[in-house]
């Protein structure tokens, strides 16, 4: 049945061949990347030791990279980065400004019952 | 994709409450809102995690050195094979987006093969998983040990292989005499975790006491874990003294003190948390991976018969591609706090 009072909005994501020939090619450059940024960190995870002098900036460099491959697997994957600036911010920064908070305040409070257990015994 | 500029829409519709200010379908906007809400519980239980973890700091165990086995091929590959299920599981999100991509086309064909592709690719990392579980449950041949002085230490070096058991005192199903050569391991390590081994014999079950012919471990070290009176976090305990340390404690016949595998209660590779934490998150993760696998494939039954291709539009498989892309997303972080950092 025909609803002249709905806007099919799921027919806008049609595309030609031509088109997804091209989008094809995006999907795998994206596949490409992620996998070399696995190995990367897998190798770098196996030769440097988590007690070297070297290893925050290994553990920086691991999260760093973590949301580089999030940021590809949303945006282009889940077709984020295509979708409406509306949309796009109404999921990104409501989820960012609660998670930077939950991360912030549970690693410095995680750190002080610690030191607090070490000092006065559990 | 930018379809809806051109659309002629009246003010009444306009207005009306009838067009979304996202220009997406309600079906599509309530799966990112359901994804929003699902990251923010996988975001909770990675944050408690990391909590956990900055509370027991230098003794919480490293990913690299619990999670060292492959499949058929032993130990001694550090996250190798559970870098291999992060590749399995990208390379499904891949295929899921290619059959997005073909229905964009309305291309039947091209959904129902790159379904397929993503529902083996499931199939595939939730099989890894259960192997990755029955590995961390079973653990090592040495097991973690409380020391003398109440430390906890791991154990790492070379098992010596266990030939056999010479009964030396029958019991109820074992004579004098027999020499016992099936299920040597696990009998030792469960006699071992009793105090059942005692100066080189061990009690089994039928209360027989028999002789343990098994060549000797070499190349032992004791990692501290967690303090006792003596040992500081992370000291090693080397050469002869460690293997006097380890087989005194084994032949002590004193129960609970090895420790082999994991449950909820203990595991041999750190803190109680680290294993409800290792069971909870990626169990978590596991379940989503599943259900993911069964929605793909209830959606799969429907390309094939023909419903989507009948609708106009394939947004259903975009909806469980959302779906499916958001357990690789999480996936990605698991592998990074969980293995990694």
């Amino acid at each position: 049945m025909e609803r002249d009072d709905i806007i099919e909005y799921s027919l806008d994501a049609h595309h030609s061949e031509e088109a997804g020939v091209k989008i094809r090619k995006k999907i795998i450059f994206v596949t490409v990347l992620l996998t070399v940024i696995t190995i990367v960190e897998v190798v770098l995870g196996a030769l440097i030791k988590q007690d070297s002098a070297a290893w925050p900036v290994v553990k920086w460099s691991f999260i760093i990279m973590t949301l580089f491959k999030a940021g590809y697997i949303v945006l282009v994957f889940m077709h984020l980065g295509d979708e409406r600036k509306a949309l796009k911010y109404s999921i990104l920064v409501p989820y960012f400004i609660f998670i930077i908070y939950l991360i912030f305040i549970l690693l410095v409070e995680g750190t002080a019952v610690g030191e607090t257990l070490r000092i006065y015994g559990s | 994709m930018a379809g809806h500029a051109t659309k002629e829409i009246d003010a009444k519709t306009l207005w009306g409450g009838k067009i979304s200010p996202f220009s997406t379908s309600y079906g599509k906007l309530m799966m990112w809102f359901f994804l929003v809400s699902d990251a923010l519980t996988f975001g909770g239980l990675l944050v408690s995690y990391g909590f956990t973890r900055h509370d027991y700091l230098g003794s919480w165990p490293i990913g690299e050195e619990t999670f060292n086995s492959m499949p058929f091929l032993g130990s001694g590959y550090p996250l190798l094979y559970v870098a291999l299920m992060t590749f399995i599981l990208i390379v499904s999100s891949v295929t899921m987006v290619l059959a997005v991509e073909a229905g964009h086309r309305m291309d039947k064909k091209g959904v129902i093969k790159w379904m397929i592709a993503t529902i083996i690719g499931g199939f595939f990392f939730v099989g890894s998983q259960a192997w990755e579980w029955s590995h961390f449950i079973h653990g090592s041949k040495f097991g973690k040990v409380e020391l003398a002085d109440g430390s906890l230490a791991i154990v790492k070096g070379t098992f010596g292989e266990i030939e056999n058991f010479r009964v030396e005192e029958a019991g109820s199903h074992h004579k004098k005499g027999d020499v016992i050569t099936e299920d040597l391991m696990h009998e030792y390590q469960h006699a071992v975790a009793l105090g059942h081994v005692e100066n080189g014999f061990i009690h089994l079950h039928d209360g027989s006491k028999a002789k343990i012919a098994k060549k000797a471990n070499e190349d032992l070290q004791l990692v501290v874990k967690e303090k006792g009176g003596k040992y500081a976090i992370g000291s090693v305990i080397e050469g002869d003294e460690a293997i006097a340390m380890y087989e005194g404690i084994v032949n002590s016949g004193e129960a609970g003190r090895v420790v082999y595998g994991a449950n909820l209660q203990q595991n041999e590779y750190g803190p109680q948390q680290y294993g409800q934490f290792f069971f909870f998150i990626t169990g978590f993760h596991g379940f989503h991976v599943f259900s993911g696998v069964i929605i793909n494939i209830i959606i799969l039954f429907g390309v094939l018969r023909g419903v989507y291709h009948k609708r106009g539009h394939y947004e259903m498989v975009e909806k469980t591609g959302l779906y499916w892309h958001f357990v690789d997303l999480v996936w990605v972080f698991v592998f990074t706090f969980f293995y990694l950092v």
